[in-house]
């Protein structure tokens, strides 16, 4: 029956780690702003090889 | 292919920078058009630094330069001046975070991050979309500040530098308070649920015997945080309150927590029960949830401007005919400064040189621009349209006539306890019936049993712990909020709602309110007009100060204004002159086309142009009052007693009465002070009043009403604070509004009611004596989700009917 002690140790601790990871979020601002990321995350890391590479491909495919 | 092309072209122009109808193909690069130099410019400054990535974004995305003028950011290299704008410099690191009223797309955010790109001094730079800022991070020794305010505006981008701008932080940081108690709270409530299951099941065999008191010591421990951090709140409130003798709904509230706190450390310390720790932990969770929902706001609006964020940062000073600059707040009366083109007078001033059209429609509401002479004085607030003047200032900034006006006592006093929010008066009967409750029960039971007492006094207490109560407003008015602000009528608080709901009277004012600004519909219907006929035409405009005609000269595209001869004006009818040796004539059907046949179809007015007596089409000009505004009015006349302030004088009063009827007060040429003046006069007859203005004159009674709405073109425009901002599309919707804010007003007394039947049904167990844990574990949840449930859902099911969704 001991063993149950040490579950609820354990799983106060994994709870209380959610805790901890939730106020660093908001902590860290992630709540601040929930819009601009979901656009930047869909920019382009490096357009100038884009540019070169894409009339090659479409040579190809021709 | 090429023939395909080539029709596209001619159907519609569109320039590759911003979108805008470009009149001819003339300005391009490549296959690129476009609409000015201006857009040009940007496209090649991108171009050069590799950043054309902006226009694959979104489509067309830039900012039309046409109407840009040329600004003298020389004021930035003011040390102190810049020490007011910047976060914080370490001498070679700054951070500093602008406003970009512009940020409109996704390509935006491209080209305000990658200003690094653009010049190498800057290290980081990071927009917030909903925002609309920008935060750059910057090498001292690689640019300047300047340099980069310099870059931001000639890409499109000029920030909106005031003084003002510095004071918003503070509600952010209460809203992150906020997410750490709500988290917190949740975390213990779960926690302390899991805990309380063998309770909830009644197990009763010998090993869950011996782990009971440890679990019961757990939620001891996970309770702490949430009675002493996340519910603390309700605590101070309800402490603030009573000290000044005002039993708001925090009262009851916080009664419910402590007693369910207390109750539970007696039980389990004493070991006679389980304690109510997961109701009291469940309760904070949905209240602060409450709150949340409540506390929306619009993060990319100002709802507290004063002129500050309106008039400019800094003035051009002539001294010994070298140009400098001065932060405007170290203006000293006799500074003489240069006002050009478009900008602002920062101060009560005296002309000294050159020619005065001032603007004063933001100010007073007068809309054609006033022509001074030298010597004349000139309030501050106004515009001044034409060629650079040169102004000595009589008075300090702070001191002038329109400034003046936020000296007034009524920005002074906090305006929070206006009207008691209805929760409010609800939950002072609300306690003392509940306190009387208790100590009947207690005393019902003490000669039988002591403890049997003590339990129904905390059981009624806790029972009675108003959460669905506080509930209700939360998320009825967040919700109305919500459904406001999703027809572009945006609240500062949801305070502003119930308010909203008990106003007896309005008062509109009348430039930019009830009639639209400056740029009425204008169209021209005939054969379209050469680039010569236009040179004429507008030439001919540019010397009369008719309303009509300075609304056909801002349509008509920039050409060169040619001199004019034998100009006559007849008022009414209109002008006409001799211009390069053409006969011009512009004005109304009679007048120009001597058909006296009226055409009475059109509600329009229509301008008639006539050029060496052959008629060449009309302008259109479409009604300058607002869309609707007959219906608005109509219905909202029965209901309200309206007035109308104008700073105008009283020309349109006939047109006026076309719209309200005879009961309507109008009052004409009205100081920012008479119409201060006037709304506190309203309210001391016992009105309550809602003021719906636009300009900065009318700032003082915006402030003064019990609702003070501001209309706006643009939302994102200035607008002098306030407690709504009305975009002016939705002007029409007036009525649907203030309807809509009484039926919120309804949803939230049946919620009441819903939770009151709650409170009886779990009473009649409290006064008994007999309330366990289980009761208290489902009813307090239930009752409060129910409530959350029933006041979200049929707000929106009555918006729906009402056809605001």
């Amino acid at each position: 029956m001991e063993v149950i002690f040490v579950l609820i140790g354990f799983s106060s601790f994994v709870a209380l780690m959610f805790l901890a990871a939730y106020i660093w979020s908001v902590k860290t601002g992630q709540y601040d702003d929930n819009y601009t990321p979901s656009v930047r995350i869909l920019f382009d890391s490096e357009v100038k090889k884009n540019k070169k590479e894409q009339p090659e491909v479409e040579h190809k495919k021709i | 292919m090429n023939q395909v092309e080539e029709i596209n072209i001619k159907e519609k122009l569109i320039c590759y920078h911003c979108g805008e109808e470009c009149k001819d193909d003339e300005i391009k690069i490549g296959n690129k058009l476009f609409c000015c130099n201006g857009c040009k410019t940007v496209y090649e400054l991108l171009d050069a630094n590799d950043l054309c990535t902006y226009y694959n974004i979104d489509e067309n995305p830039g900012l039309s330069k046409k109407n840009d003028i040329k600004k003298n950011f020389d004021f930035l290299d003011d040390a102190e001046l810049k020490e007011k704008i910047i976060d914080f410099t370490d001498g070679k690191i700054t951070t500093v975070t602008f406003s970009i009223p512009q940020t409109h797309c996704s390509s935006c955010i491209w080209i305000l991050e990658n200003l690094y790109k653009m010049d190498e001094g800057v290290i980081h730079s990071e927009a917030n979309f909903l925002k609309k800022i920008v935060s750059i991070k910057f090498d001292e020794t690689k640019t300047t500040l300047k340099n980069i305010v310099i870059l931001l505006d000639s890409i499109g981008y000029e920030p909106d530098l005031n003084l003002a701008d510095k004071e918003v932080e503070k509600s952010a940081l209460i809203n992150k308070k906020l997410w750490y108690k709500i988290g917190v709270a949740g975390f213990a409530a779960g926690n302390i649920m899991l805990f309380s299951f063998p309770e909830y099941l009644s197990l009763n065999d010998m090993a869950t015997d011996n782990i009971k008191p440890v679990f019961s010591y757990l939620n001891i421990l996970f309770s702490l945080p949430v009675f002493f951090y996340s519910a603390s709140d309700y605590f101070i409130s309800a402490y603030k309150g009573l000290r000044k003798k005002i039993v708001n709904v925090d009262v009851p509230i916080s009664i419910g927590i402590l007693v369910l706190f207390l109750r539970s450390l007696f039980e389990i310390i004493s070991q006679t029960g389980a304690g109510y720790l997961d109701s009291m932990t469940a309760l904070v969770f949905f209240l602060i949830v409450g709150k949340m929902f409540q506390n929306k706001t619009y993060a990319a609006l100002n709802f507290e401007r004063n002129y500050k964020s309106y008039f400019p940062i800094a003035v051009t000073m002539k001294k010994n005919n070298i140009e400098t600059t001065k932060p405007v707040d170290k203006l000293e009366v006799k500074d003489r400064i240069i006002i050009k083109n478009g900008e602002l007078i920062p101060a009560d001033s005296v002309l000294i040189n050159g020619v005065a059209f001032i603007d004063y429609s933001f100010v007073t509401g007068e809309s054609n621009p006033v022509e001074k002479i030298n010597g004349d004085l000139i309030y501050a607030g106004g515009r001044q349209v034409g060629g650079a003047i040169e102004v000595e200032t009589v008075k300090e900034v702070s001191q002038s006539y329109l400034t003046q006006l936020w000296n007034n006592k009524t920005f002074t006093k906090d305006d929070e306890s206006k009207i008691d929010a209805f929760v409010n008066v609800v939950s002072r009967y609300f306690t003392f019936i509940v306190i009387a409750i208790a100590s009947v029960a207690a005393i019902y039971w003490f000669p039988i049993s002591s403890s049997l007492a003590f339990n129904a006094l905390t059981a009624v207490l806790i029972i009675a712990c108003p959460c669905a109560l506080a509930l209700s407003t939360p998320f009825t008015l967040g919700s109305s909020m919500r459904i406001f602000g999703r027809n572009k009528f945006y609240l500062k608080s949801t305070h502003v709602i119930e308010k909203l709901a008990a106003i007896t009277s309005i008062v509109f004012d009348k430039t930019g309110t009830i009639t639209e600004t400056q740029n009425a519909n204008v169209e021209f219907v005939g054969d379209s007009l050469s680039d010569y006929e236009t040179q004429l035409a507008k030439s001919l405009v540019h010397n009369s100060s008719h309303p009509l005609s300075k609304n056909i000269f801002n349509i008509l595209h920039e050409v060169e204004i040619l001199n004019i001869s034998n100009y006559k004006e007849i008022p009414g009818q209109g002008i006409s002159a001799i211009i390069d040796g053409h006969n011009v004539q512009i004005g109304s059907r009679v007048y120009v086309t001597e058909n006296s046949n009226k055409d009475e179809s059109n509600l329009s007015t229509q301008v008639y142009l006539s050029i060496d007596d052959n008629v060449r089409g009309f302008f259109k000009i479409t009604n300058s009052y607002r869309p609707k505004l007959k219906e608005v009015i109509s219905s909202l006349q029965n209901n309200y007693k309206l007035s109308i302030l104008s700073g105008d004088n009283d020309g349109e009063r006939n047109s006026l009465l076309d719209i309200f009827d005879q009961k309507t007060e109008m009052l004409f040429k009205q100081s920012p002070y008479d119409k201060l003046n006037y709304i506190e006069n309203l309210q001391n007859k016992g009105n309550e009043v809602l003021m719906i203005g636009d300009g900065l004159n009318d700032a003082g009674a915006l402030k003064r009403s019990d609702v003070g709405i501001s209309i706006s073109e643009d939302v994102n425009n200035f607008s002098p604070a306030c407690d709504g901002i009305l975009d002016s599309k939705s002007f029409k919707k007036l009525d649907d509004f203030i309807k809509f804010s009484k039926t919120s007003k309804n949803i939230i007394i049946l919620s009441f009611i819903i939770s009151f039947i709650y409170n009886i049904v779990g009473l009649s167990f409290a006064v008994q004596g007999t309330l366990s844990p289980v009761i208290s574990a489902i009813l307090m949840p239930l009752s409060s989700i129910s409530v959350v449930v029933f006041a979200t859902l049929s707000t929106n099911l009555m918006a729906k009917r009402k056809g605001l969704i």
